[in-house]
This record gives C-alpha cells, sequence and structure tokens, in this order.
C-alpha cells in the first residue's frame, strides 16, 4: 500500500504570515454533514431490512466517521492559509486527487481485467462458477463490466481532467476539499457498487446495475465534479477553453442527463436495498439503450477523446492537426451518438420507426468518429519518426487506430441485416472489446505512463523497455481476444440460422454452445496476456514513482540570453 | 462573421458551452423516446397479459439478483429460425408490466421469453441445481443453494405496493392476499389455491421444487419460468389489427 506521504505533499513551502487558523466553510461544513450522515447510516444498519443493506450502512458510517476525521485531522496539518493559488507568478496546481486517481486506477485496471479473466474461464470451464452464489458468472460479470468501465476508466478521465483542466487554464483546480470529495467519493460509489454485485443487489440494467442508495450517492458525486472542473474553467488565465476541456464538459454533463434519466427507481422500503425503476417495458429498454449507448458514447468516447485531444500533442510535440475539424468533430460526435441508441433493439419489440432512427444515425456517426480518429493520427505528421523511439506514443496511436477500426465495425454492425446476424453473439463482445481493450485501455494506459512522471515530478519512466513490452505483449492479447470473438459471433450466428435441406433447424441450441469452447478457452489466453501487460506496467510505475530521478524545476528567470 | 469567430463565443464562455452541450444531447433521446409514451400503437392490444402473481415476482426478483439476464434474452425476434426454435416472437405487451425489463442482449443460453410450459418441474430442479446432469454440455452455472433458502411471503406485499406506484395494475385485494397467495401457489393442498387461481389468471398452482413446506427461492424462480410467455393466447390473437 502506498504511504499517505506519497499524496499528500505540502505544496507550499513558503514561510507563512502569523494569522489566526480557523476552519474554512467548507471544511466545518462538511464534517458537520458526514457526521450527520454517520448517525444517519447507523441507524438505517440497525433497521435494515436485508443484510446487505445492513452492510452497506454499517460501511458507510464507517466511511463518513472517517471523513469527519480526515477533515480535521487535515485541518490541524495545514499552515493558516489555505495553498496559494500561485507561487511566484507561476499557477500552485493541486495534485494530490490526481495522484490518488492514477493509483487508484491502476488498481481497479489490475482488479478489473482480473475479473474479466476470471469469467472468461468460467464460460470455458463452468466448473469454475463452484455452485457459490457470490462468485457465479451473473454476479461476476457485472462487477468486471463496472471495474474496467467505471473504475478504472472512470479514475483515468477523473484524474486526467484534473490535471488538464489546471493545465490548459493555468489555474488551480476549484475548491479546496472538493477535489478530494470528488475522487475519494466516487471511489467510495465503486465500492458500494462493487460489493453490492457480489452480494445480489443489482438493478439488472446493464451498466446501470447498482441499487437507488449507491445512484443517489454518485449524483452528489458528479455534481460535485462538474462543479469542480466549470469552477476551474471559470478561474482561468486563457481567454480559450482548450478542445480537451470541450470534451470533458460534454462527458460530465451528458453523464450526468443519461444517469439521471435511465435510473430513477422507487425503493420497496428506505432501510432496503430492492428498488423498482419506474419505465416499464419497451420505454425502460428504450431508456436502458439510450442510456447504454451513450455510456459509451460519453463515457468511453468523449471523455477519451479529451486525452486523445491534449497526450498525443503533448507526448508528440505538435499541435493537434485541424482546430476547424475538432469543432465539426466535436459538435457532430455529440449530437448524433445521443440518437444510436435503439440499434441495440433491432428487430424487438421497438416499433420499426425508433430501430430506422437508430440505424441511420449510426451509420452516420462513422463520418465525425473518423474526423477525430484523423485529428488525431494527423496530429503526428512531421513527428511519425518519435512511433520508433518513443513506445508510449505508439501505445497513443496505437490506441486511436483501434478506435478508428471500431468506429467503423460499430455503424456496420447497426444496420440491421448485420445485425440480425450479429446481435445476441459473441461479435457484439468482440466488437466491445476491441473498443475497450484496445482504444479505451491504450489510450488510458499512454496517459498514465505520460501523467505519473508528471505529477510524481520524475525525469521520465523507470523503464521505456518494460513499456515496450507491455506494449506487445497486449496488443496480442487483444488480437487473440478479439480474433476468437468474430469467429466463435458468427459461426454461432450462422448455425442458429443453418437449415438442413429438408427444412428443419440443422444445429439444436446447445451444439452451438459446444462449437464455442475452443474460442472461449483463446479468448481467456488474450485476456490473460493483457492482464500480464498491466501487471508490468503496474510494475514499471510503481518503480517511476519509488525510484526515479527527481526532475529539476528551472526557474524561468535565471535561464541565459543566448 | 464566419461561422469559426461565431464559434468562439463558444469557446469563450463556459456556460454558454455547457447549455449549448446540453441542447444538442437533448434532442436526439426526446425524439426518440418521448413519441413511446403516447403514440397508441407502441404496445399491442392483446389479452391475456397480467402481472406477477407473488410468487412469480419473488421468482424475478431471483432471476434479476442472479443476473441471468446476462446470458439469457426474452426477446424474440421476428426471423424465420427464432421463431421456430423459440415460437411466436415478443410482442411489446408481454412486457409492458416489466419493471425493470429483461430483453437481454446476449444468448450465451438460449432465449427465455417462451420457455413456459415447455420443461418439467423436475427438469428445471434438476437444471437449475446441476446443469450438466441434464445437459452435458452446458456453461451455465449451478444454483443448488436456491432449494436450501426460503422465500419470504410476508416481505412481498410491499413490493406489489410500490410496483403499484409505478404503474403495474395490483388490486386491493392481491395485495391483501399477497403472503396467503405465495404459499398457495406453491402448495395444491393449500385451502386458498382456489381463491387464488381466480385472482391470477392463468396462473398454475404447483409444488414446484416437489419439497413440502415454505417455499424455495427454487419454487420461486421455477414458477416464473413456467409462466413466461404462457399468458397470450396467440390463437386468438389480431396478428393484422396489431400491425405496425
Amino acid at each position: 500500500m502506498v504511504s499517505g506521504s506519497v499524496f499528500f505533499q505540502r505544496e507550499s513551502a513558503m514561510p507563512q504570515p502569523s494569522i489566526s487558523k480557523t476552519m474554512t466553510t467548507g471544511e466545518s461544513g462538511l464534517a458537520f454533514i458526514f457526521a450527520v450522515t454517520a448517525f444517519l447510516c447507523l441507524i438505517a444498519s440497525a433497521k435494515a431490512l436485508d443484510a446487505p443493506f445492513a452492510f452497506h450502512a454499517a460501511l458507510s458510517a464507517a466511511a463518513s466517521l472517517a471523513a469527519v476525521f480526515f477533515i480535521v485531522n487535515r485541518y490541524y496539518d495545514r499552515p493558516a492559509a489555505l495553498p496559494p493559488q500561485e507561487i511566484n507568478g507561476r499557477p500552485n496546481y493541486n495534485l494530490g486527487p490526481i495522484k490518488f486517481s492514477a493509483f487508484m486506477a491502476m488498481f481497479w485496471g489490475i482488479a478489473g481485467f482480473t475479473v474479466g479473466l476470471i469469467i472468461a474461464s468460467q464460460l470455458a470451464w463452468p466448473a469454475l462458477n463452484f455452485d457459490l452464489p457470490w462468485i457465479q458468472f451473473g454476479r461476476l460479470r457485472p462487477l468486471h463490466t463496472s471495474a474496467v468501465i467505471f473504475a478504472f476508466g472512470g479514475n483515468v478521465l477523473i484524474g486526467t481532467s484534473f490535471y488538464v483542466v489546471q493545465k490548459s487554464c493555468r489555474a488551480r483546480l476549484a475548491g479546496d476539499l472538493a477535489p478530494w470529495f470528488v475522487v475519494l467519493g466516487y471511489n467510495y460509489f465503486i465500492l458500494i457498487a462493487g460489493t453490492g454485485y457480489l452480494l445480489g443487489v443489482t438493478q439488472s440494467k446493464e451498466y446501470a446495475e447498482p441499487e437507488w442508495y449507491a445512484d443517489l450517492w454518485l449524483t452528489i458525486v458528479w455534481v460535485s465534479y462538474l462543479l469542480v472542473f466549470l469552477g476551474t474553467i471559470l478561474k482561468r488565465k486563457e481567454p480559450h477553453i482548450f478542445v480537451a476541456n470541450w470534451f470533458y464538459l460534454a462527458f460530465i454533463v451528458t453523464i450526468a442527463v443519461l444517469h439521471l434519466g435511465n435510473n430513477p427507481a422507487l425503493p420497496v422500503s428506505v432501510f432496503g436495498s430492492k428498488s423498482y425503476i419506474v419505465w416499464g417495458g419497451i420505454q425502460d429498454a428504450m431508456f436502458q439503450w439510450w442510456y447504454g449507448h451513450n455510456a459509451v458514447g460519453f463515457f468511453l468516447t468523449a471523455g477519451f477523446l479529451a486525452i486523445m485531444y491534449y497526450f498525443i500533442p503533448k507526448r508528440a510535440e505538435r499541435p493537434v492537426y485541424s482546430y476547424r475539424l475538432s469543432i465539426i468533430h466535436f459538435w457532430a460526435l455529440i449530437f448524433l451518438y445521443i440518437w444510436a441508441g435503439p440499434h441495440h433493439l433491432h428487430y424487438t419489440a421497438l416499433p420499426d420507426w425508433t430501430q430506422t432512427l437508430g440505424m441511420t444515425f449510426s451509420i452516420m456517426l462513422w463520418m465525425p468518429s473518423w474526423g477525430g480518429m484523423i485529428n488525431g493520427l494527423m496530429t503526428l505528421s512531421g513527428a511519425w519518426d518519435k512511433l520508433r523511439t518513443d513506445p508510449v506514443l505508439r501505445m497513443l496511436v496505437v490506441s486511436v487506430a483501434f478506435y478508428g477500426m471500431s468506429t467503423f465495425e460499430g455503424p456496420m454492425m447497426s444496420i440491421k441485416v448485420v445485425n440480425s446476424l450479429s446481435h445476441y453473439t459473441d461479435w457484439t463482445i468482440g466488437h466491445v472489446h476491441s473498443g475497450a481493450l484496445g482504444w479505451v485501455g491504450f489510450v488510458s494506459f499512454g496517459a498514465l505512463y505520460c501523467l505519473v512522471p508528471w505529477i510524481w515530478n520524475r525525469k521520465g519512466l523507470y523503464s521505456l523497455k518494460l513499456v515496450n513490452w507491455h506494449f506487445w505483449i497486449a496488443t496480442l492479447g487483444i488480437v487473440l481476444y478479439i480474433s476468437a470473438m468474430w469467429v466463435s459471433g458468427i459461426l454461432q450466428g450462422l448455425m442458429w440460422r443453418a437449415y438442413t435441406s429438408l427444412g428443419f433447424l440443422e444445429y439444436s441450441f446447445i451444439e452451438t454452445v459446444e462449437a464455442m469452447h475452443p474460442f472461449y478457452i483463446i479468448r481467456a489466453a488474450g485476456g490473460a496476456l493483457f492482464l500480464i501487460g498491466a501487471l508490468i506496467m503496474a510494475y514499471n510505475l510503481w518503480m517511476t514513482v519509488r525510484v526515479g530521478e527527481q526532475e529539476v524545476q528551472m526557474p524561468v528567470a535565471l535561464q541565459p540570453a543566448e | 462573421m464566419s461561422f469559426w469567430t461565431r464559434h468562439q463565443i463558444l469557446e469563450k464562455n463556459s456556460i454558454i458551452l455547457v447549455l449549448g452541450i446540453l441542447l444538442v444531447v437533448a434532442i436526439g433521446g426526446l425524439v426518440e423516446i418521448t413519441p413511446l409514451f403516447y403514440l397508441k400503437s407502441t404496445i399491442e392490444k392483446v389479452d391475456g397479459v397480467r402481472p406477477y402473481t407473488p410468487l412469480e415476482l419473488a421468482g424475478r426478483n431471483i432471476y434479476v439478483r442472479e443476473g441471468c439476464y446476462l446470458c439469457h434474452s426474452q426477446m424474440i425476434r421476428p426471423l424465420r429460425d427464432e421463431v421456430e426454435r423459440y415460437g411466436h416472437f415478443s410482442l411489446a405487451a408481454e412486457s409492458m408490466f416489466d419493471h425493470p425489463f429483461q430483453w437481454g442482449s446476449k444468448r450465451t443460453g438460449p432465449d427465455l421469453a417462451r420457455v413456459g410450459a415447455k420443461y418439467s418441474d423436475d427438469w428445471h430442479v434438476t437444471h437449475l441445481t446441476n446443469p450438466r446432469a441434464i445437459v452435458p454440455q452446458s456453461v451455465m452455472p449451478g444454483y443448488p443453494f436456491l432449494a436450501r433458502t426460503e422465500v419470504d411471503p410476508d416481505a412481498i406485499a410491499d413490493h406489489m405496493r410500490t410496483l403499484r406506484t409505478v404503474g403495474v395494475p395490483y388490486t386491493d385485494d392481491q395485495i391483501a392476499n399477497a403472503a396467503a397467495d405465495m404459499k398457495a401457489q406453491a402448495d395444491p393442498d393449500n385451502a386458498g389455491a382456489d381463491a387464488f387461481t381466480k385472482r391470477y389468471a392463468k396462473a398454475v398452482v404447483r409444488n414446484f421444487d416437489g419439497k413440502p413446506g415454505t417455499p424455495t427461492e427454487m419454487d420461486a424462480l421455477i414458477a416464473y419460468l413456467q409462466m413466461l410467455g404462457t399468458l397470450v393466447d396467440f390463437k386468438l390473437y389480431n396478428e393484422k389489427a396489431n400491425l405496425r
């Protein structure tokens, strides 16, 4: 475990003038709110109707008390004056919460990939379910998706957004406790959601499984996130808001809208974990996939495109290829994405007009997606040679290439005729993972490889050679994974619709399951390679922080004139 | 003023930028979702669809809890092979009381929209306890713990009340007798069995897990599986009137 000092460095070494020390309104107010929350959670725990709810309420009481302790302890430790906005005319960046996010991203990444490997193995060898409720496939699968999307991806997004917004606005992060509330609160949400799945607490809405109380908590955290982000933009020293921040803003705002639209639920009791979604049947299906597809569009695309727009130009030391393309790309992407949801419901009981709209907009979506890909790739013009020497840049660029590939495959699969074959099969799983492992995974790895030396003030990574190993092992893993799923998906889709010459269905369902077995093993092997790559990365980042050479900051004024 | 100069207004005002984003992302959802609430053709006119019985509802909650929807769809598409393999394509009306819907997105196992009455209760008990005892190539997890866990008949009325608030037409009579009805459905010798079948059309009274006593989670889940897709009588269904 990382000692606290890694995150909580005193930013200011300046001598403090002796002013009397008082708690800020934020400190006293938040400490009070958490004290009340601890008390309420204790009552809820005592009156709970089911065991998981009692556990979560007790955990929340403990966490609230820990928050009170953290706030008061931090107050006694800090100097009388809050950290200054600027030191010697340069912004005094707030890096603590970013370090925490980066660490948690790596932790959840490895956890999420491990659970992925376990459930992939369960499909190949069902005995691995061990007939136990807590670790059977149906409960572990949401744990895997939430851990990789929301825990790993979410921490990467929050961490990088807090970094990018400060740097591109040349302003310190808004708020004093607020950024810590966001990163700690978000990770607490993950903890509640994840333990809930294992205990059977779920709404059964894919990628929106957490129950009503976790959803309420996430709403509070997310609004704080928006306020911290927007507050920092309002303080900016640059007249223009940098393009990466538009994407981060679209991600934060739209995820809030989607979360609220998809999750309204009525709990059976305020002392129980079970609730019923307000929407029913067909409307619920439409709300769910409006949400589900735009969790892809705004969480896994817009947010990570923001990373692309900051980290690729920075690493390649070239400007963004086309400023005008980024404007068109941005508005076209966010406008079109929202319409694409119904392609998850082709040929279902959803009315045809909605399906056709969803298909049409999904196909149109190909254009802005590739506009973004072109903007990212062409940023390297004049710097392509760096791909030979810099494996981190290579990882970032390959991620954009995977983005291009999945955003071609997606529109293709949204065509109804193609979808009639691909839907319900592993082809969808393969498509998702070419985007998740190739695009989201690699762009996150690339960003973390850049970010960790920057925020811990190190000259560079511990070992570029290990990055190279990570790159090739993970790439091999992805290739195994997605090609296995393509073959198994198309094979199963074709077997389901195969007829004999006499006009009978040729295969029983179980014959198609049996045919999947070799591909499930190959898929698990691919996942294992991807996990090994991530372990190499964790070691590399750990060593970068532990033994990396400190970067000496040269004060600008001391540079001699040439 | 060119478009690019005009766009600078958004680049320089964060609040206008946020409002612009909200406006742009709202359109698609509004156009696609709102009509589903008022267009009369969205849900077919069908006889026979009723709210779940207390035991079926408890079973459905177990189905949700264990994540069955992750491997089994409940949505038969109007494609030749699916209709022949699973039965009549699914209607919107058949899931109108589902909060949340269980259409699913993946078929690691077969579709379950019309699995009701296809297999015997014994088959289900054996299969849920150890799927490979009946289907050797199956990759489904075993759920032996369902038979060991009892359901709580007294808790279900609150669930029905909550569902009524969100639009499921449970009657006062059904809610008042919820606990008794749950016990009655799993016990053919129960004195309340007749009253129960009057309250819920086409409901089946059987000892689903084959064991006496309080209904178990196995009873509940099998009661739910055995009613799936059985409510609409497709001999009487007017295909043409509901063509959309």
